[in-house]
Parts: structure tokens; C-alpha cells; sequence
């Protein structure tokens, strides 16, 4: 009896689906073998993420873990030539880092809170620089491609160069800005210092900032040109001033990748040491010295490289449970990605 | 199980790097034939000149010579002063560094406790000349006081007072100071507003307030005019002795006190910088060790070299410092693999006539007694002051082990002083003590 019509297809039917699988099959087969064969190709994966794991692991992994290893020995001048020979000293040099009551814990936790506070400063700042950057050249002002090449110069520039432009700047004696504040506009009278003392804190804020926002601006600006030109319209015939388009419409766009900006940024600011070492010399004054530095100071100058592992590992730490928390909190998850 | 496996696997490869990084201990001094020598050494010259151009060109010259005698070819690099020491560290720590390279003589006997330097006995002492060639002044930093020294004199310094001559006559002033407390008259008189425009616009004196380097040297010098040393005896820190803290505080007060220095030197982090200062007549006086380049540079001939003052004229014993042994050293590293071209081309740099060439260019004074004896170069007035200040003036850095980490905290302490005092606040001799009490406190 023949099967009911819509139930199972006629066995011809059948027949054919068959005939374009096993061909479909023949096909993938084809594909494979001309792609190396069997193991091959469950290498060929391997193979192409192989030089930049070894990179990976040389540049970055193996010093990290050598760097935790340091800080669990007694590693200076006497025993660098040999770090076999260096004694085993436990937690003494986390001790040692972590005293508040001690000359070096104290300095490390003035510095950390030091560090946070220039990082937070820092990037508040370079993000609204960069945002007000980015709406200002997403909409149609005169001279946009000179002004985009205008505000990335700073990223541009090598670090070193800006940090030393700066540091002449900022000279008390016959540096511009004392010139320009002093003499020619007699907003003060004294030349203040601004590489020493409180003010040393400040320069350090702003020369981070013009060197980082252009790279917030980058950012943005990209995330920016992604928004539909027509939703601002809509909102626009609705009656939405340009604040509140900013704020329902902007922002939210561009959210996601505003906080892998923020995360990068925050980060690279966090660590900071070429700014304040191209500032300040090998030794930054107490009132602006951020983690980086005195890491180095301690390993360096003072040439306890225990202690400077210690600090650096402590470091690592922080960094790591902030970022795992941002991600877990702040971050867009896969399905937030999706939608 | 396969992150155990896997940490497990990544550490072994640490351990491996680690074992491999640290293959590079010290040895025994091993024999020495500069007989037949070939192949390439490698050479770190530190900064002598007043750029790195001008000292390539400059070695250039000497290394020639010695390719030409040797058939050895050299590999030069002038590293700046503000990395060489970083540069060391990490030659030491990875085993892979120079074959020879130059210190500067107060780190020689930190650098001696890392184990990396060839000691100068034997075959090599004797491939030189023997220590009795040398100044023996000099010879003495070479390391730890009674160790075999792992590094050998190369340019010797010492701290004078240089003072700008036109500024001197313009104010009627025909000798310089001998004692402090003239010195600070001096500085003080010279203190002027010249051009009446109401700020002062020429100091007395200029120093490199940044410069930890400079600044250890004064704590150390005026320390020991006050009759108190850095270390006990036994080799332990005294930075707050009383004769160091009245040491410090006078240099200190230079600025706070006695206002003959600009309060913008607090920034100045080379002391080329301060010496600038004297030849563009902002400053009348400095001390500095070898000034010579930086005039030269800026023709400027209008200065005469004098003692840095003592507190009593007729000073004697410790209380006589002027300077401390300054000075550049030359050291072969342990793990060179062509060590005998090594030894041969520290011969050739403290030979008596690459001694007199190079001491010529890089206004330095030589290390071996002949040259001294052989030119006319070095019989001039400010050669024969520095000779002078260098044998009965002057002292070694203390011969610790600790020394290079003492100069950077006592160093940034007065520092630190400095730049509160540029800021106005005044400096008491309770500050002085704490901030070097705090420098003591880094050290333990």
C-alpha cells in the first residue's frame, strides 16, 4: 500500500535526496583532503596560532612568572650574577611591601591610592576630550579632516618626545608655561614649580591626558559613525534637544564599546612609567610617584629586585581581580553582544 | 587535571629560562696570554664627552690604533649615564653583557659583590703594569678595601670650584673663597639684581638640585669637612651623624637659607646644566669635575679653577676633603669569551699614550704617574690643582657594598630637601636629620 501523500516522500524522491548528500559528502571530502589530509588539517589550526603563543609565552607569560618566582627571594646585587644562589626568603618581601607601618609599605600605599586617583582623574578627563572629539566630528563642521589629523597628532607622537616637550614646558625658570602665565598674561606673580611638589601631580594628569585622549577619540568617533544618521532624525522630529538625543541615544549605541575603551585606557594608565620617568627622571618627587615607578626605584635604584617583584606581583593581582570584576559586571556578556 | 598538567608544563619552562638565564655565575680568575689574540670584543664606553657623537669619534680613534696593533676589532657603544647602570644590571643578570666596559668608580665595589667582574691579579695585573703604575688614589676604588679590585682606573676626577672670572672682577673680588664661610659671603655679594628690573637675575652659586649623584657627593664631602663619615667603621650606615646632618644642612641652606642659589636649580638634573649657568653668566661658581667640554663647547674661557672651600683654611685629616676619588674605571666581564683581547685592550686604554690622548679630549686627568711627568698638557695650573686635591684632598667613596644604593637614597633625600626649599619652605636641622634618618631607614 502506498504511503499517504504528505507523509513520506515518494521513494524516487528518496532516491534523489540520497544521490546530492553522498555528492555533497564527495564534495567536503574533496575540500579536506586538498586542504592536507587528516592530521594535517587537525594541525593546520595549531600551526597558525603556534608563533604568536611562542611570542605570547617568551614576551609576556615567562617574565610574568619569573617576575612572581623573584619575589619570593632574597634577589640583589650579591646574588644577580647567580639567581640559583638567591635565598629563598618566603613572604618576607610581600611583608616588607605590604607594612603600612613600614618605610617602604607606607610608600607603596600612598602611592597605589596615588595611582588610582590619577588613573580615575586621567581617564575621566581623556574620555569627555575624546567624546566631545568624536560628536564634534560626526556632525558636519567645516575643516573635519584637518581637525581628525589635528587631535590623533599627540597618539601620533612617539611618548618620549611629548613627555619631553612637556617637561620643558613645564620648567620653572624659562619653560612656556611659566612664560606665558608669568609674563605675558601676569596671571601670577611668583613662577610657580610644576615638576616639584604638589603641582608635579597636575602635570602629570595632563600630559597623560593629551598623550591618551586622542585614543579615546579614535574610539568613539569609530563606534559613533555606526549609529544611523536616521535615528537622530526621528528624535530630532520629535523634539529631542541635542542633550537628550546624547543621552538616549548616543550613549547607549555606543555603549559596548565605550567600556572595552574605558577598560584598555584605564589600564594603560594604571601602569604608566614612561610619562612620569620622561618627567621626573629616574626618581619622581613624593607627591607624584605612581606604583610603575617606585617598582622601578626599588628594583634599580636600590637594586632589591625581591622587593620590586614583590610589588609587582601585588600589582598584578589588583589589576586582575579589577578587570575580572569589570568584566563580570560591567562588560556586555555573549548575549547582550548578540541582541 | 589538565590546567595541573599544564601550569606544571609552563613552570618547568620557567625553570628551564631561569636555569639558563642564570648559568652566568662567577669563576675563577682564569690565566691570561695577550700573545696571540684575534676575533671581536665588545665595548661599553660610558659618556665622557659633550655628546655621544663626539665620544664615538674620540674612541674611534683609540680603537683603531689598537685594531691596527692587535688585529682584535672592537665593537664600541657609548652608553649615557643615565642608563649605563641599568644597562649593567641587566648585562649581569642574563650573563650575556660586554667584554669590557666602563663603571663609574664609587659603584666599583657594588658592582664587585655581583660577581661578574674579572679580578685584576695575576696574568691580567700583570698585562697592565702592576698597580704601581696607577694613581694610587685611584687604584684604591678599583673595590672592596682589601679584595682583589675588579676594576682598574680609567679617567680620573676630582671636584673643584670654577668660577666665572668676569663676574669676579666686576665686583672687585680678586681671589675665591677658602673657607665656607667666605664662600657664602661671596655668593652672597654676587647675588645680584644686574639689570634693575627688580628679580634677581645672577647667583652666587648653582648646583644640580636633582642630581642624586651630586648631591650624595656633598653629603659625603661636607659630612667628612664636619668630621663624620657615612659608615661606621664597621660598615654600618650613619646618614643622621651629626657631622653629616650640619654637612647636608649647610649645602641646603645654600638655597633656603643664604638664597645664593636660583631656587629653578631644584629642577637641574645634569650638573652640565649648572655649569651652562656659569659660562652664560647666570651663576658665578660651581663645583663640578670636569667642566672643561661644556666651556669649550660655548667658548667660553673666562674661568679659573680654585679648592672647594673648607670650613677652616688650615683643615687637616678628614676635615681637609675637597672631593672624593671621582673617577671612571675599566672592568673586563667574567663571562667574556675572548677575555684575553679583553685584558689586552684595557692595556691599550691605560697606556701611557692613550692615557695622555684620551685624558686630553675628555678634559679628564690620566690614572698612570708617567703621563703626568711626559706632557706639557698636563702641567697646566687647573691639572696641577686637581693632582693636588687628588692626592691630599680627597677620599674614596665608602668602600661598601651598599654604596650605589646609598648615593640614591641619600642622594633623593637632598633632593627632596631641595625642592622644598626652592618652594619656600624653611629647612631646620630637625628636617635635615629626619629626611636622612627615613634615607637610613631605605637601606635596612
Amino acid at each position: 500500500m502506498a504511503a499517504p501523500q504528505g507523509v513520506r516522500a515518494p521513494r524516487e524522491e528518496r532516491r534523489r535526496r540520497r544521490r546530492e548528500k553522498k555528492a555533497q559528502a564527495a564534495v567536503a571530502n574533496q575540500v579536506v583532503q586538498t586542504a592536507g589530509g587528516g592530521w594535517r588539517t587537525r594541525i593546520f589550526p595549531y600551526a597558525l596560532i603556534a608563533p604568536a603563543s611562542v611570542m605570547e609565552l617568551l614576551i609576556h607569560i615567562i617574565p610574568m612568572i619569573l617576575g612572581v618566582c623573584i619575589a619570593f627571594l632574597g634577589l640583589t646585587q650579591l646574588t644577580i650574577g647567580n639567581w640559583t644562589e638567591a635565598p629563598f626568603v618566603g613572604m618576607e618581601n610581600f611583608i616588607e611591601g605590604l607594612d603600612p607601618a613600614g618605610a617602604i609599605g607606607s610608600q607603596f600605599y600612598a602611592a597605589l591610592l596615588r595611582t588610582v586617583a590619577y588613573t580615575l582623574i586621567s581617564l575621566a578627563l581623556a574620555w569627555a576630550l575624546g567624546m566631545f572629539g568624536a560628536v564634534l566630528l560626526t556632525s558636519k563642521v567645516r575643516g573635519r579632516g584637518f581637525l581628525r589629523t589635528l587631535f590623533l597628532t599627540p597618539y601620533a607622537l612617539p611618548q618620549y618626545v611629548g613627555a619631553i616637550a612637556w617637561a620643558f614646558m613645564f620648567n620653572q625658570s624659562d619653560g612656556a608655561v611659566n612664560r606665558f602665565l608669568v609674563d605675558d598674561l601676569g596671571i601670577l606673580d611668583d613662577r610657580p614649580f610644576w615638576l616639584l611638589g604638589d603641582n608635579a601631580f597636575w602635570v602629570l594628569v595632563i600630559v597623560t591626558v593629551w598623550q591618551f585622549w586622542p585614543f579615546a577619540f579614535l574610539m568613539l568617533l569609530a563606534a559613533l559613525q555606526n549609529i544611523p544618521t536616521d535615528v537622530y532624525e526621528a528624535a530630532a522630529m520629535d523634539g529631542a534637544s541635542t542633550w537628550k538625543q546624547f543621552t538616549t541615544i548616543t550613549l547607549p549605541m555606543i555603549r559596548q564599546a565605550n567600556l572595552v575603551m574605558l577598560l584598555i585606557l584605564g589600564l594603560w594608565i594604571f601602569n604608566q612609567f614612561n610619562i612620569p620617568y620622561v618627567l621626573f627622571g629616574s626618581g619622581s618627587p613624593d607627591e607624584a610617584m605612581l606604583v610603575s615607578p617606585l617598582i622601578y626605584e626599588q628594583s634599580f635604584n636600590y637594586w632589591n629586585f625581591g622587593l620590586g617583584g614583590a610589588m609587582s606581583t601585588l600589582l598584578l593581582v589588583l589589576l586582575l581581580v579589577v578587570s575580572a570584576v569589570y568584566i563580570r559586571l560591567v562588560m556586555p556578556k555573549g548575549k547582550q553582544l548578540n541582541d | 587535571m589538565a590546567t595541573i598538567r599544564r601550569t606544571a608544563s609552563v613552570l618547568s619552562v620557567a625553570a628551564l629560562s631561569t636555569a639558563a638565564l642564570a648559568g652566568c655565575g662567577s669563576g675563577e680568575a682564569e690565566e691570561v696570554d695577550t700573545g696571540d689574540i684575534s676575533g671581536t670584543i665588545t665595548y661599553w664606553a660610558s659618556n665622557q664627552g659633550a655628546s655621544i657623537t663626539e665620544d664615538e669619534e674620540v674612541l674611534t680613534e683609540t680603537i683603531d690604533r689598537f685594531t691596527e696593533e692587535t688585529g682584535v676589532d672592537v665593537e664600541l657603544e657609548v652608553i649615557p649615564w643615565s642608563d649605563l647602570q641599568n644597562r649593567i644590571l641587566t648585562a649581569v643578570s642574563s650573563g650575556n653583557g660586554p667584554d669590557v666596559l666602563n663603571i663609574g668608580n664609587t659603584w666599583a665595589t657594588s658592582m664587585q659583590a655581583t660577581g661578574a667582574f674579572m679580578p685584576w691579579e695575576g696574568d691580567a695585573l700583570e698585562t697592565i703594569g702592576g698597580e704601581d703604575r696607577f694613581l694610587q688614589s685611584s687604584w684604591a676604588t678599583g673595590g672592596a678595601e682589601g679584595e682583589t679590585p675588579t676594576s682598574v682606573p680609567l679617567y680620573a676626577l676630582s671636584y673643584s670650584m670654577y668660577y666665572n672670572t668676569e663676574i669676579f672682577e666686576e665686583a672687585g673680588i680678586e681671589e675665591p673663597p677658602e673657607t665656607w664661610d667666605e664662600f657664602v659671603e661671596v655668593a652672597q655679594e654676587l647675588t645680584q639684581d644686574t639689570d634693575g628690573d627688580g628679580s634677581i637675575d645672577q647667583h652666587g652659586f648653582t648646583m644640580a638640585g636633582s642630581s642624586y649623584t651630586n648631591n650624595a657627593h656633598q653629603a659625603f664631602i661636607r659630612g667628612l669637612q664636619h668630621g663624620d663619615t657615612l659608615y661606621t667603621e664597621d660598615g654600618e650606615p650613619q646618614f643622621a651623624a651629626d657631622g653629616i646632618v650640619a654637612g647636608v644642612k649647610e649645602w641646603v641652606d645654600l638655597m633656603a637659607e643664604d638664597e645664593v642659589v636660583a631656587p629653578g636649580d631644584a629642577e637641574l638634573t645634569n650638573g652640565s646644566e649648572s655649569v651652562q649657568q656659569v659660562a652664560s653668566g647666570d651663576a658665578a661658581m660651581v663645583f663640578d669635575q670636569a667642566p672643561g667640554n661644556v666651556f669649550n663647547n660655548r667658548d667660553f674661557e673666562n674661568y679659573e679653577a680654585a679648592p672647594i672651600p673648607m670650613l677652616d683654611a688650615d683643615a687637616e685629616g678628614i676635615e681637609a676633603t675637597q672631593s672624593h676619588v671621582a673617577g671612571i674605571n675599566i672592568s673586563v666581564f667574567e663571562n667574556s669569551d675572548n677575555k684575553d683581547a679583553a685584558v689586552a685592550f684595557v692595556d691599550h686604554m691605560t697606556s701611557n699614550e692613550e692615557q695622555s690622548y684620551l685624558n686630553q679630549e675628555f678634559t679628564a686627568l690620566p690614572v698612570v704617574n708617567e703621563v703626568y711627568d711626559e706632557e706639557e698638557a698636563f702641567q697646566t695650573e687647573e691639572i696641577q690643582l686637581k693632582q693636588d686635591i687628588l692626592e691630599n684632598h680627597a677620599r674614596p667613596m665608602p668602600l661598601q657594598t651598599s654604596e650605589a644604593q646609598m648615593e640614591t637614597t641619600v642622594g633623593t633625600a637632598i633632593r627632596d630637601l631641595l625642592a622644598d626649599a626652592a618652594q619656600g619652605t624653611e629647612i631646620s636641622e630637625d628636617d635635615v636629620r629626619s629626611a636622612l634618618e627615613d634615607a637610613q631607614t631605605q637601606m635596612d
